[in-house]
C-alpha cells in the first residue's frame, strides 16, 4: 500500500512558457521515469512525473488544464497531497546512452541524466522544442555532464528540425549500448524504429489518461498493458508489440479515440 | 475431470476464479491477458446505455487492509463496448456481462445489447454505492430487486445474476427477491459504502467524497452475506470481497458459494493471482480428500458438516 502523503510547497520556478516546475520539503526518492499523483483538494488529481529526486524533490509540469493552472499559482508553505512513486521507471544499460527528450519530455530524461552520470555512463542528449523558449533543463545536464544537441522545430535554436533527425546522424557516427526517449508519441515510434535499425536496446516513457495509478482500472491500457502500473517506461520488445502504439488511446469513458 | 472445474447458472467454468466487475476490464485486450493468467470467467466492466465519463480524480484512496474507489462507472456506453466484449471473447472463458442502468427498462436494454454482443450471462449491477441514481438505488430494497430481475429475466434469454448490496440491513432478503425475481444466481458483495478524510488537507480524499470499499477489509463481511444468503435461497451463489488467497476462497465456498470473484488483489498480486489461488485450491482439495468444489460448498453450515 501507498499512503497518501502530504508535501509543503519549497518553492515554484518557471522553466519557460506555461512550464512550471514545483520544488518540495521533503524527500521523495524515485526512479527516473516514475511518477507520482498529486492532489489538489476540492479540485483535481493528475499524474507528474519526478523532475528532482531525493530530498527537496521536484515535480515539472506543463499548465495544461484548470488542475495544472491551480497547482501553478500556489505558494511556497501551501500544502498538497502525494500518492506514489508509481510504476516503472527507465533503467541506465550500458556505458554509452542516447537519450532523446522532446518538449517537456526533458523533465522525466533530467534525472536519467543524473542517474547516468552516477553510473559513470556517457551520454549524449538530443533536446528538441518547438522554439528556443520551449527549451527546459538544458543547463542542467550540460552541467550534469551529458553532450547537449539542440534542435527547435523554427531554427530559433540548434538545428532547424527534429531531435530524431539529430539521433539519426549520432547513431550512424558514434557507437551506443542504449536509447531512452521521452516525448510526444510521434518522436518516440521514429526513436524506436531508429534504434531497431541500429540493433540497440531502446526504452520510452509512454503517456495515457490515468485515473487509479495503482495498476487496476483499466483507463490507461494500451492493447492489454497498463501504463500506470506496467510502464510507463516500457522496453523496446514490449513497444513492438503495441498495435496502438502512435496510433490509438483511450478517453476517460474508456472509448478508444485517435491519438492525434 | 478437472476438480476445480464447476457449473454454475449453466456456464461451465474451468475454476472458480472469477474477475470482478471494474478491474483490468475496460479493454478487450486486459480481458484477454486476465484470461491468459488463468481466471476462469471474466465480468466486464459495469455498461451503460449512454457514454459515462467517471468521476474527476482522486477516484481511488488506498487505505488499511482495502481500497476506496468512486469511479462514478466510466464506460464508453454498450455500443462501443460491444467490440470489447467481442475481442475479450476470444480468450476462451465465459465473458459476464454487467449492467447498469437508472431505472429497471435501462437497465433491460443494456442487459438485451449486451447479449447481442455475445456475453454469456449478464451480471446486473444494483449495488454501486457511488453513482448518482445509477448503482445502489437500483438495489436498495426487495421490492426494487425483485421488479429488475422480473423484467430483466422477461427480456434476456442468457443467464441472469444480481449483484447485491451489502449496505443494507439484510442481504439475504435481496437475495430473497432476486430468486423470487427470476435470478438465476447471486453476486454477494459488492463494495461497502466508506470514505476517507486526509487531516492534514482537511478534506475527503476521493472527488466524490464516499466510496466503496474493497479488499481484505471486506471479506468477513461478504462470508457472512453468503452464508445468510445460503440459508435464504436456492440460487446459486457467486462469492466476492476480500478474496487474494486460496484459504480466502475456502471461506466464501464452505459459506455456500460455487465461485469466488476477485478484483482488489490484482493491486498487490497482478493477474497472477488466479493461477495462485487455483493452485491452493487443489492443494487444499488433495490434502482433504475433496474430489470437486462442489463438495466443499456450504459444509461450514450445520445441517452440511
Amino acid at each position: 500500500m501507498t499512503e497518501l502523503r502530504v508535501f509543503t510547497i519549497a518553492d515554484q520556478i518557471d522553466e519557460a512558457k506555461a512550464c512550471r516546475t514545483v520544488r518540495f520539503r521533503g524527500s521523495l526518492h524515485a526512479d527516473p521515469g516514475q511518477f507520482v499523483m498529486v492532489w489538489l483538494p476540492r479540485e483535481d488529481e493528475f499524474p507528474m512525473s519526478v523532475s528532482y529526486v531525493g530530498e527537496g524533490f521536484g515535480l515539472t509540469y506543463k499548465i495544461v488544464g484548470e488542475g495544472t493552472r491551480s497547482l501553478s499559482t500556489m505558494n511556497p508553505g501551501e500544502k498538497v497531497g502525494i500518492r506514489g512513486p508509481y510504476g516503472r521507471g527507465f533503467e541506465v544499460q550500458g556505458r554509452r546512452m542516447l537519450a532523446i527528450a522532446g518538449g517537456v519530455g526533458m523533465a522525466v530524461i533530467a534525472p536519467l541524466v543524473d542517474l547516468a552520470m552516477e553510473e559513470r555512463a556517457d551520454v549524449d542528449l538530443v533536446l528538441g522544442a518547438k522554439t528556443e523558449s520551449e527549451l527546459i533543463m538544458k543547463e542542467r545536464c550540460e552541467m550534469a555532464g551529458a553532450n547537449v544537441h539542440i534542435s527547435t522545430d523554427d531554427g530559433s535554436s540548434g538545428t532547424k528540425g527534429l531531435a530524431t533527425d539529430i539521433a539519426r546522424r549520432l547513431l550512424q557516427t558514434a557507437e551506443y549500448d542504449c536509447v531512452c526517449a521521452c516525448g510526444p508519441e510521434k518522436m518516440i515510434v521514429s526513436a524506436f524504429r531508429l534504434s531497431e535499425e541500429h540493433g540497440l536496446p531502446f526504452q520510452a516513457s509512454l503517456e495515457r489518461y490515468i485515473k487509479c495509478g495503482i495498476g487496476i482500472c483499466d483507463s490507461c491500457a494500451i492493447d492489454g498493458r497498463h501504463v500506470c502500473s506496467e510502464g510507463p517506461v516500457f522496453s523496446g520488445d514490449v513497444l513492438a508489440s503495441l498495435e496502438d502504439l502512435g496510433r490509438r488511446r483511450l478517453s476517460p469513458s474508456g472509448r478508444i479515440v485517435s491519438l492525434d | 475431470m478437472n476438480g476445480l472445474e464447476v457449473e454454475i447458472v449453466g456456464l461451465r467454468l474451468r475454476n472458480p476464479t472469477i474477475l470482478a466487475s471494474g478491474i483490468f476490464d475496460e479493454t478487450g485486450r486486459s480481458m484477454l491477458e486476465v484470461a491468459k493468467a488463468g481466471a476462469g470467467a471474466i465480468v466486464t466492466k459495469s455498461v451503460s446505455m449512454q457514454e459515462r465519463q467517471g468521476y474527476p480524480n482522486p477516484c481511488v484512496a488506498e487505505v488499511e487492509c482495502g481500497l476506496l474507489n468512486a469511479m462514478g462507472l466510466p464506460n464508453p456506453g454498450i455500443a462501443a463496448y460491444a467490440d470489447e466484449i467481442a475481442m475479450g471473447r476470444q480468450g476462451g472463458v465465459p465473458v459476464i456481462g454487467s449492467a447498469v442502468g437508472s431505472n429497471e427498462d435501462e437497465i433491460a436494454e443494456v442487459a438485451a445489447s449486451l447479449c447481442s454482443a455475445g456475453v454469456d450471462a449478464v451480471e446486473l449491477n444494483l449495488s454501486c454505492p457511488h453513482a448518482d441514481g445509477h448503482g445502489m438505488e437500483m438495489g436498495s430494497t426487495p421490492e426494487i430487486v425483485r421488479n429488475v430481475c422480473d423484467i430483466v429475466s422477461a427480456r434476456i434469454d442468457k443467464p441472469v445474476l444480481a449483484k447485491l448490496t451489502p449496505n443494507t440491513t439484510s442481504i439475504a432478503s435481496l437475495a430473497e427477491a432476486a430468486e423470487e425475481g427470476g435470478a438465476d444466481g447471486v453476486v454477494a458483495i459488492n463494495t461497502l459504502k466508506g470514505m476517507t478524510i486526509c487531516p492534514e488537507l482537511r478534506a475527503p480524499v476521493l472527488s466524490n467524497r464516499v466510496g466503496g470499499l474493497s479488499g481484505p477489509a471486506i471479506r468477513s463481511v461478504g462470508v457472512r452475506s453468503v452464508f445468510e444468503i445460503f440459508e435464504a435461497v436456492e440460487i446459486p451463489i457467486i462469492g466476492v470481497g476480500g478474496v487474494s488467497t486460496a484459504r480466502d476462497a475456502l471461506e466464501y465456498f464452505m459459506a455456500g458459494a460455487r465461485a469466488v470473484q476477485i478484483g482488489t488483489a490484482v493491486r498487490s498480486q497482478g493477474t497472477a493471482v488466479f493461477s495462485e489461488v487455483c493452485w491452493g485450491l487443489t492443494k487444499f482439495m488433495s490434502d482433504n480428500g475433496y474430489e470437486s468444489i462442489s463438495d466443499i460448498v456450504g459444509v461450514a453450515h450445520d445441517d452440511r458438516a
